[in-house]
């Protein structure tokens, strides 16, 4: 069975749409990536599918973790598997973190409302997830505050304070987009490691393929508020049917042979509230033809666990 | 520590020398005491005599250097008008002011801080409409306006309180309300765009994700960051404990500090008047000394920065 279960989800900020029906799912322990440029709707998907969104939002659909409904449950319900079962790290670790409490404090609170530890206990264990995620003089740490802390220190207590619950899943949203390029890997290792460790399963979201595809088995590729390509890791990188998978990979800098050019994406994304007909990507599509405006392509399988929703992949498929 | 206490002393020490000295001069340089105290009228040889007897007649410079002289030997001289000292008399009009500037600071915060907070809860709610355009209409309202609109209803329409004087609790309920008012909604507005900016920060969002119900995310993430620009408004109502009542205490026949400086000004009674004023900046002073240890006590960020001596 999936632990998580997307279907539909849709959210919108007044007129203008953000998500538009999203289905994906999370098995138990895997690593999924979730790419895609700024404003595609890859963090909106698991702050919606969390209830962390801002009130003026309208989210509609079905989030389902092990089965049970958790799309507008009850707050209470919310508050046990937030930080508990499901456990989120975000993108600016040193203004995630609360500047005018101490680190420890901030981890032990996560411990006592997930794990029903105080006083020294808490402590102890704060301590031990320091360790455990590689923070050195763990015990001095404890009293430190956030802004006494490197940006990528401050991700390890950020990771540490959500594994304090123990979680079956954790969503990184672009953990490493504000850190160093030599930190960036650390943290990655680190991620790799816990999850196989604790057998936890891992959302990654991230515009970066090359650090998707280093830490995850299957990348959701989204465009405009809509997963657009759906594959192994292998199977995406081997053959991408999307044109615009293809346009991400090709502005990708290769690793060797003579310098060249990159490849960038003709045009820029479109605004939320002015959507075109059809599919989104065709204005900046090499391959648009006149179906592409029609309507939104549906998905095609292209093979074991590998979907697009695109015009021209359906065609190529018809030969085969 | 050691040097920011010692840094901020001096400073202190300069601003009140400063006041003190600025005051002194501006009281010398615009009236003649002799002439007010005595009348328009008096024979020139009992002015003359006046003059001397308080050393009016001698030079500006030798004047400020007896009068700082004797500040520090703790003499701060004594009232024209019946001979008694500055300090004493003073004194005396303190507890009239507090007993209207502390239950109106109570009354600030108690109703400022928490009106803020709901209207940041609920933004663009109807409460927090509301909330806000009482807070306009609280600080755009001069405090004379507002004192004497509510005199007009509650003491003379409705009868049910008294419209000035000091002889019974009743009597301050209408000053403490006119002071708290506009300082209440100064006090909301500032929570409340303080919350607001805080609850927008990414920590607030990790707090909701770790699980943290609600209202411990309000209470105990958001409010402690949103106090720090609140404080600051506090503190400049903790200075004006003192001075912060002169219209008020005017409009209602309340005999404190501020209505003693008032009759002081108008009579060029100099020592008392330079009383006041020394007592007014050294409250500014104390506040504002307040106002950074709290800093330093609710945001870590500033506690070493002023542990490095700054």
């Amino acid at each position: 069975m999936n632990l998580v279960e997307i279907s539909g989800l849709s959210v919108s900020f007044g007129a203008a749409p953000a998500l538009r029906g999203i289905d994906i799912a999370v098995k138990p322990g895997e690593a999924l990536g979730m790419v895609g440029e700024s404003g595609c709707g890859k963090s909106v998907t698991w702050l919606a599918a969390l209830g962390l969104l801002p009130g003026k939002a309208r989210v509609s659909g079905s989030v389902t973790l092990n089965g049970e409904e958790i799309l507008h449950a009850e707050q209470r319900k919310l508050d046990r598997l937030r930080g508990g079962r499901v456990a989120m790290i975000f993108q600016d670790p040193s203004s995630s973190l609360n500047p005018v409490h101490r680190i420890g404090r901030q981890v032990s609170e996560a411990l006592t409302l997930h794990r029903g530890l105080t006083g020294n206990a808490a402590r102890a264990e704060a301590k031990r997830l320091f360790e455990l995620v590689g923070i050195p003089d763990a015990q001095r740490r404890l009293d430190a505050y956030p802004h006494e802390l490197s940006g990528g220190q401050n991700q390890r207590v950020m990771i540490a304070m959500a594994l304090a619950g123990r979680p079956e899943l954790l969503i990184a949203d672009e953990p490493t987009t504000a850190l160093d390029v030599t930190i960036q890997a650390q943290i990655l290792d680190l991620l790799n490691e816990l999850r196989r460790e604790m057998g936890m399963a891992l959302v990654l979201i991230s515009h970066d393929l090359g650090v998707i595809s280093e830490t995850c088995e299957r990348v959701a590729v989204m465009y405009a508020g809509r997963i657009v390509e759906e594959a192994p890791v292998q199977s995406l990188f081997a053959a991408p049917a999307h044109p615009y998978t293809r346009g991400l990979m090709a502005a990708l800098p290769p690793i060797d042979g003579p310098r060249q050019k990159l490849n960038a994406i003709p045009g820029s994304v479109p605004e939320p509230g002015n959507l075109p007909p059809g599919c989104a990507f065709a204005p900046r599509c090499g391959l648009a033809r006149a179906a592409c405006s029609a309507g939104v392509p549906s998905d095609v399988m292209l093979g074991a666990g590998h979907r697009a929703a695109c015009v021209v992949a359906q065609d190529a498929m018809v030969p085969a | 520590m050691v040097r920011f206490l010692a840094w901020r002393s001096l400073r202190a020490f300069l601003t009140i020398f400063l006041v003190v000295t600025f005051a002194f001069l501006v009281l010398r340089l615009s009236g003649d005491p002799a002439q007010i105290i005595m009348g328009a009228d008096a024979p020139p040889e009992a002015v003359e005599a006046f003059r001397s007897a308080w050393g009016l007649d001698r030079s500006v410079w030798e004047q400020y250097l007896g009068y700082v002289g004797s500040i520090f030997t703790g003499d701060l001289g004594r009232s024209m008008r019946d001979g008694r000292p500055a300090a004493a008399l003073v004194a005396e009009r303190i507890p009239a002011t507090l007993a209207l500037t502390i239950p109106a600071l109570m009354l600030k915060l108690g109703l400022g801080i928490p009106a803020g907070i709901y209207a940041a809860l609920h933004r663009n709610s109807v409460i927090d409409r509301l909330v806000m355009l009482v807070a306009v209409a609280g600080f755009t309202i001069p405090s004379f306006v507002l004192g004497l609109l509510l005199v007009l209803v509650f003491a003379v329409q409705l009868g049910w309180l008294p419209s000035g004087g000091q002889e019974s609790w009743r009597h301050a309920i209408l000053p403490v309300v006119t002071l708290g008012i506009g300082g209440a909604a100064v006090l909301a507005r500032f929570t409340r765009s303080a919350m607001l900016e805080v609850l927008g920060q990414p920590y607030i969002r990790t707090a909701s994700a770790k699980g943290v119900p609600w209202r411990r995310v309000v209470s105990g993430h958001a409010a402690p960051n949103a106090a720090i620009p609140t404080v600051t408004i506090i503190g400049f109502m903790l200075g004006s404990l003192i001075a912060g009542a002169v219209v008020v205490e005017s409009v209602f026949s309340w005999p404190g500090v501020g209505r003693l400086m008032v009759v002081a000004v108008a009579n060029r009674d100099l020592a008392v008047v330079q009383c006041v004023l020394l007592l007014v900046s050294f409250t500014m002073v104390v506040a504002n000394f307040l106002v950074d240890l709290a800093y330093g006590l609710i945001d870590p960020r500033l506690r070493t920065g002023a542990q490095g001596g700054h």
